[in-house]
């Protein structure tokens, strides 16, 4: 269980996340919304042990997450932060290198499976191909939770589809959460669980897919909206 | 390919829409196996949880059934598919009748307009 309680974060006086508290069950598909700016890549960071909040915590199994706790988070950015002068096949064992539970097979197979070269370089992919290589190497690795900040953004639907795809295939829910950040609601939402949103470094609003759909007779989108016209007012 | 879903009603239930519709075009038959859940999940691009909710939903209607170690199978029985039939086209029905009365139509005069159709 990852467990955040009473985040907050700021950077001097701008405060970026605010008394965020959310636990995380293993078993879900979990999606983070909210306007450019709301803190979703903050709050992301922090529960990788990237940043560390300047007060609350975030526990994973009851222990203090660290920049140590990569080793059982698996972590895509939203930057390509990758060498781009490897290969796909580099990149992979790179991955091999630096985390005992990534598999270069898995990764291969993934990589075919979003039809990607891994014998290209990084640099000579389309952003489309980076975004797949980028999804190649985080599944590659079998852990607990996979933290994925914006994964689809900027690649167009046809490659937004494969990768939607590939988080199905190549990740066992049972024992496996995905969290992930996006703006494209529409065609994300089939794959959610549970829903976040985040508003000026809060957690604002949660919910069960299944519950805005059945009880609030609403799409995601619509959900979202909601919040937002309703604190305009 | 990836399924397109309404905006009003769960994606589990327009699943069990589908597959329901499915069986009365013939495309799925009696006894036939259908998908794993995670099969079904990658075809439809949904949730392996919805899926399951899905699977369970056709159980507990008796349209499918599931055998252990196999998989899950529509039903054999032919009756049970009359009634869905039947069920589906009440279905139907009941929400046509609640579209026309929100348009303040009457049934007789759509009646007369269905009828000139096709």
């Amino acid at each position: 269980m990852l467990q955040l309680s009473n985040v907050s974060f700021h950077y001097y006086k701008k405060h970026i996340l605010q008394d965020v508290s959310f636990s995380f069950p293993i078993g879900q598909i979990i999606g983070l919304v909210g306007e450019n700016g709301s803190g979703k890549s903050t709050l992301l960071k922090t529960m990788v042990g990237l940043l560390s909040p300047r007060s609350g915590e975030v526990l994973l199994n009851g222990k203090q997450v660290t920049r140590r706790s990569a080793d059982t988070i698996a972590y895509l950015p939203d930057t390509d932060l990758f060498f781009d002068f490897y290969t796909g096949e580099q990149l992979f064992q790179h991955y091999a290198s630096q985390f005992t539970d990534f598999s270069y097979e898995k990764a291969s197979t993934i990589a075919a499976y979003l039809q990607v070269d891994k014998q290209a370089k990084l640099r000579h992919l389309s952003k489309g191909n980076r975004g797949r290589m980028k999804m190649a190497a985080t599944l590659g690795r079998e852990v607990p939770y996979y933290i994925m900040d914006e994964p689809f953004s900027g690649l167009d639907p046809m490659v937004r589809e494969s990768l939607i795809k590939g988080l199905i295939q190549f990740t066992d829910i049972e024992t496996q959460t995905i969290v992930l950040s996006t703006h494209e609601l529409y065609e994300v939402e089939p794959i959610l669980d549970q829903i976040i949103l985040l508003k000026n470094g809060s957690i604002v609003a949660q919910e069960d897919m299944e519950n805005v759909r059945d009880i609030n007779k609403q799409d995601a989108v619509q959900w979202m909206k909601a919040y937002y016209k309703e604190r305009v007012k | 390919m990836t399924l397109d879903f309404s905006r009003d009603k769960p994606i589990y239930s327009q699943l069990v829409d589908r597959i329901c519709g499915d069986i009365l075009k013939d495309k799925l038959l009696l006894g036939d196996r259908l998908p794993s859940v995670r099969e079904y999940a990658v075809e439809t691009g949904v949730n392996v949880n919805t899926v399951q909710r899905v699977y369970k939903e056709l159980e507990a209607m008796n349209i499918t059934e599931t055998k252990r170690g196999q998989g899950t199978f529509i039903t054999t029985s032919e009756a049970r598919i009359t009634a869905l039939r039947e069920e589906m086209k009440n279905q139907l029905a009941q929400n046509f009748l609640t579209s026309i009365e929100a348009l303040g139509f009457s049934k007789e005069e759509m009646l007369v307009v269905l009828q000139k159709k096709s």
